[in-house]
């Protein structure tokens, strides 16, 4: 190194050490955002019109990734650190660190007639009446067809009450006559499988509220294995990965590796941009199975956390974004389903949706009638977690051969019974 | 210069004072502390005193951060860890992928050891000989030892995957792909090619700068006994690289044990929990599991540090015993 | 002729005998599977998105030609199409609907021909796709994760030659009670990996109020055992009749360690100061826990925040790879002979 550029890094390093932000200003609200598509985007424009009707306070996006939010997050906030407002998806694993901001909102009543319903699942308990936050989607899991492969196969699509064996079925003839590697694939996610295990029959719940593996869901598990095993599912899925760590399906779908996908209504339009005008994909409905033709709700929600040093400034800003004129904007460049229920009357123009955006859209807003109200109380329960992850780290062993199913049934069970009862400790 | 110089001479009289005194009042012996100070101060509190945070962590229960707030539970988490039906059986065991990553993590040292020191001997005795450009080759094999493991692991991840070249390579020459990564046999096999690929340079250049230490005049007594190069390998080089070979085989028998980040970018630990190692275990455990066990995560890195400690001391000794019955000859 | 002869010098003898021949190839070989990947990464960097799903995949990056036809505003893509009497036609595709796509003759935009989407193939060029990386740039506050990763990267640097060598000295040239212990106990540490300490080392940061401060990533680095073992390896050779010398002449400790110790060990300086770079450029699980405000962001947590949307991005995946590459590489090729010829003389030792 010459000597100008060590000096000329040693006076740098003293400027940038006497320089460094270590401190947040009063009146700046840092906003953890993770995306789909492109929804933390959407959020700084709204945020820069924020800053710009109330001068005095800053709003900065810190936009990470998914794994981030699940990770780091919960391990932060445990800490006593953490953003002010964040976008997260373990609703009930996290509302302990959630911030009350009623106190700050401009109308009440509006939020209780407009959120009302999903306002109960940012609550702590049961009694409490706080308003933590709101869902900024109503998502659902359901399917994704190539319509494109299907027409090339010439199989035509089963009907809107065909079961899971009928899809698979179609889409295993699909596969083969256009040479697709394999048939169909589930995101790699509990809370996916959950959806057709509770169409199976599984009760989720038992009578005293408490979580259970019954025949339903083994069936499901086994099911689920066996169509591995025959080479109808892609195997980079759920087995390219090890642990519970999540992984979706739509890469596969979007390079034509599969007919069929198993993901949500949030990949909408990612679908959009990503595929564009290299296939035809529709959404179907969800496939039935013995008891019920149901994926499950959810979405991420927009929440206050105790973290903030500026409660005021938070509730006024998830006050802006919460309003109907801007969360119309949000849903409608973001391509999902509005959690607003002012909004899902009167309908949401999605300006820059394809025709097949805006029909994934509908089929997916229609499927919210079909929703079996165990996917409601699954989606709602604290410790959901305690069964999705164990499904998916054993169900995984036993696509690859490490267990048999039933070996993974019982596994999944102790999993879930140590870490419920960790979790209640 | 100048600046620079003044910099550092700035630095320089800054603390020369401060030890004057301190060496009055210590004394010459006791100023090693005041030297060795800083250093302790950060290892202190950023490397022991976490490591004192695990124990108390392993020895509670629930699933709060702040170890204060946790309920004490004892030896509890490590009967959970070890607690089998039957030992023979992993399938039996409470935590069998504990037991699996054990198993895996045992498995994967031995043979990435041996292959990996195997192969940077070799390639250290033949960047001994008289090649050209020899500086040029040591630069090719140590430069993958830079890249960062997430690096590593993505470019082959990115080789490996069905449709990629390797497989397209495959195709070409009219045999079918392969699932590399989804293989369980396969997955292993390109844990341990991929760490070896990443980390053999470094040991190579120890082992070289062990081999142009050998006097030249050893290997002339030996031609002019017309000794074979097998028995100038065995009788001559191989003994007096011995500190060197100690030293590389002890530091990479630590590694390959610690193993994470490759792999878990690589493979994630699957197919199933075919390249799940010991690491990648705690982490799962105790970070990326929303659910986190904190305290057995910590009760399992106890586990591994104790294990590691006592396959290092094995280690040592046996090398030493081998060096020493070799001098005895 | 002289040119040859300098080729094939060898051992002793003035030809290259069998062993030699195995020699080259076998470094050959090294060479091959050592950098053939990460040329490859280099190749795949450049291509577009839609070029990376192609299978089976070209070393050098293609991508679909588009032409303009006259009627039509926007570009459109080409194909080769193969008519009904055999010969093949460049058309351009005006629209695809299910599996028909209506192609046209761009000197004719005014005939149509609807032909079967598996009976056409796309015409390629050679692109390269410099988007990749521009996009990043403009994505991204790019240049403040590289100045954060440089800062912390010889901040630590600097402050672990420093440190590790102070330790380094005392354990070496010193006597004093307790120091045996100390010394194992560095080493000792050397088997925990970093990554099962990673929660109590959160939570130490935390408390000391480091947390999303690059400190906070380089504070707790820079005690490294490896550091220590090195240069304390390296001092031990240093005669102590230089001190003894030094002494006398009433110098300081600070003076000696100053003035002495440190010119005579810098071959092994320099070995560390090229490892503590190599290190603090690639952190990657310490970053991740202390840092969550993206402005103190490093190059390889940005590079992990793609890593994680994993199948969806490979294009800027690898672009970000390359560019993470890119200075130690830089580092790599001006520093080479100081690594390699340190380690000889500090390993020797």
């Amino acid at each position: 190194m010459t000597t100008q550029v060590s000096k000329t890094v040693i006076a740098a390093a003293v400027a940038a050490f006497l320089s460094i932000p270590v401190v947040a200003q009063a009146g700046e609200i840092r906003v953890m955002c993770y995306q789909d598509g492109i929804e933390c985007d959407v959020t700084a424009e709204q945020a820069k019109r924020f800053e710009a009707a109330n001068p005095g306070t800053k709003v900065v996006i810190d936009v990470v990734p998914y794994k981030t939010i699940v990770e780091q997050l919960p391990v932060q906030l445990a800490a006593g650190q953490g953003p002010d407002i964040a976008r997260v998806t373990d609703l009930g694993g996290l509302s302990k660190y959630y911030l009350d901001v009623s106190a700050h909102v401009k109308d009440r009543a509006y939020w209780e007639s407009n959120f009302g319903a999903t306002l109960p699942w940012l609550r702590p308990t049961a009694s409490d009446k706080g308003i933590y936050g709101f869902m900024s989607q109503l998502t659902m899991t359901g399917p994704f067809v190539n319509k494109t492969l299907f027409e090339q196969a010439k199989v035509a699509l089963p009907g809107p009450k065909a079961t899971w064996d009928e899809w698979v079925e179609a889409a295993r003839k699909v596969a083969k006559a256009t040479q697709t590697p394999a048939a169909l694939a589930w995101d790699r996610s509990g809370h996916r499988f959950a959806g057709p295990a509770i169409s199976y029959g599984a009760k989720i719940f038992d009578a005293k509220g408490d979580l259970v593996l019954d025949d339903g869901y083994k069936t499901t598990v086994n099911k689920f294995v066996a169509w591995h095993k025959d080479g109808a599912m892609l195997k980079e899925v759920w087995a390219g990965s090890g642990g519970s760590s999540y992984a979706d399906s739509i890469g596969e779908f979007k390079n034509g590796r599969v007919a069929m996908v198993l993901s949500g209504s949030w990949q909408i339009n990612r679908l959009q941009k990503d595929i564009g005008n290299a296939f035809d994909w529709v959404a179907v409905p969800n496939p039935c199975g013995p008891a019920a033709c149901s994926g499950i709700p959810g979405g991420a929600a927009w929440v206050a956390l105790k973290t903030s040093k500026s409660p005021k400034e938070v509730g006024m800003f998830l006050d802006f974004i919460a309003s109907e004129a801007n969360y119309a904007e949000f849903t409608g460049k973001t391509e999902n389903i509005p959690a607003h229920a002012g909004l899902a009357r009167k309908g949401v123009p999605y300006p820059g949706a394809t025709p097949a955006a805006r029909a994934a859209l509908a089929s997916f807003s229609a499927g919210v009638a079909t929703l079996s109200p165990v996917a409601y109380q699954f989606q709602g329960y604290k410790f959901n977690r305690a069964m999705m992850l164990p499904t998916v780290a054993r169900v995984t062993q036993a696509i690859v051969g490490e267990m048999s199913s039933d070996e993974a049934m019982t596994k999944i069970g102790a999993d879930m019974a140590d870490a419920v009862k960790q979790a209640q400790k | 210069m100048h600046g620079v110089d003044r910099l550092l001479g700035g630095f320089f009289n800054l603390f020369e004072p401060l030890f004057r005194a301190a060496q009055r009042w210590l004394g010459l012996s006791r100023l090693g502390w005041l030297f060795v100070g800083p250093n302790l101060l950060v290892f202190g509190l950023f490397t022991f005193l976490p490591i004192l945070i695990n124990l108390l962590y392993a020895s509670t229960g629930g699933v709060k951060l702040m170890p204060l707030e946790r309920p004490f539970t004892g030896a509890e988490n490590f009967a959970i860890l070890l607690e089998c039906r039957d030992y023979l059986d992993i399938q039996s065991c409470r935590k069998d992928v504990f037991w699996r990553a054990t198993f895996n993590t045992a498995k994967f040292s031995l043979i990435q050891v041996g292959l990996m020191v195997g192969l940077s001997l070799l390639t250290a005795l033949v960047l001994n000989r008289k090649i050209v450009g020899r500086g040029f080759w040591r630069g090719v094999f140590f430069y993958p030892v830079l890249l960062s493991p997430v690096v590593v692991a993505l470019i082959w991840k990115w080789l490996l995957q069905s449709q990629g070249v390797f497989n397209a390579g495959l195709l070409a020459a009219g045999a079918s792909p392969v699932d590399w990564l989804l293989d369980a046999g396969w997955a292993f096999f390109w844990t341990v090619f991929v760490s070896i690929w990443a980390h053999m340079g470094f040991y190579t250049l120890i082992l070289l700068a062990g081999l142009q230490a050998i006097p030249k005049d050893m290997y002339e007594a030996a031609q002019l006994d017309a000794a074979s190069p097998w028995r100038t390998l065995r009788r001559i080089t191989l003994p007096l690289l011995m500190p060197n070979l100690i030293v590389v085989l002890v530091l990479a028998l630590i590694r390959a044990v610690q193993i994470f980040d490759e792999v878990f970018v690589l493979t994630g630990g699957g197919p199933g929990s075919a390249t799940t190692f010991i690491v990648q275990f705690i982490y799962q455990t105790g970070f990326a599991e929303q659910i986190h066990l904190y305290g057995l995560a910590a009760a399992a890195s106890l586990l591994l540090a104790l294990g590691l400690i006592a396959l290092t001391l094995a280690q040592l000794r046996l090398t030493r015993a081998s060096e020493a019955g070799q001098k005895a000859r | 002729m002289r040119t040859l002869a300098f080729f094939t010098r060898t051992r002793g003898r003035h030809r290259l005998d069998w062993t030699d021949w195995l020699s080259y190839l076998y470094l050959g070989a090294g060479l091959f599977t050592l950098f053939a990947p990460i040329v490859w990464l280099l190749m795949s960097s450049l291509k577009t998105e839609s070029a990376l799903g192609q299978f089976p995949p070209t070393f050098l990056p293609y991508s679909q030609k588009t032409v303009t036809v006259a009627g039509h505003d926007k570009l459109l893509p080409l194909f080769t199409v193969r008519q009904a009497d055999g010969s093949l036609r460049e058309m351009a595709q005006v629209r695809r609907i299910g599996i028909m796509a209506t192609l046209v003759d761009p000197a004719q935009p005014t005939q149509e021909v609807r032909v079967n989407i598996n009976d056409r193939k796309p015409v390629s060029e050679l692109t390269f796709a410099w988007s990749n990386y521009t996009d990043l740039f403009a994505k991204f506050s790019f240049g403040r994760y590289l100045w954060n990763s440089v800062f912390i990267t010889v901040v630590a640097t600097l402050l672990t030659l420093l440190i590790n060598s102070m330790a380094a000295f005392a354990l070496s040239k010193y006597q004093f009670r307790g120091q045996k212990a100390v010394f194992l106990l560095i080493i000792a540490t050397l088997m925990i990996p970093p990554t099962i300490i990673l929660v109590p080392v959160f939570l130490v940061i935390n408390s000391v109020g480091l947390l999303n401060s690059l400190w906070g990533v380089i504070l707790p680095a820079i005690a490294t055992p490896t550091g220590v073992f090195l240069l304390r390896q390296y001092m031990l050779t240093i005669p102590d009749e230089l001190l003894e010398a030094a002494r006398m002449d009433h110098a300081s400790e600070w003076r000696i360690y100053w003035k002495i110790i440190l010119p005579l060990s810098a071959p092994a300086l320099a070995v560390l100061a090229i490892f503590s770079v190599m290190w603090r450029w690639n952190d990657f699980l310490l970053p991740l826990i202390v840092l969550s405000k993206s402005e103190v962001f490093t190059l390889q947590l940005a590079l992990n925040s793609f890593q994680g949307e994993l199948n969806t991005q490979w294009h800027y995946l690898l672009a970000m790879t390359v560019i993470t590459l890119v200075p130690i590489t830089l580092v790599f090729a001006f520093l080479q002979k100081y690594i390699t010829t340190g380690i000889a003389s500090a390993g020797v030792k």
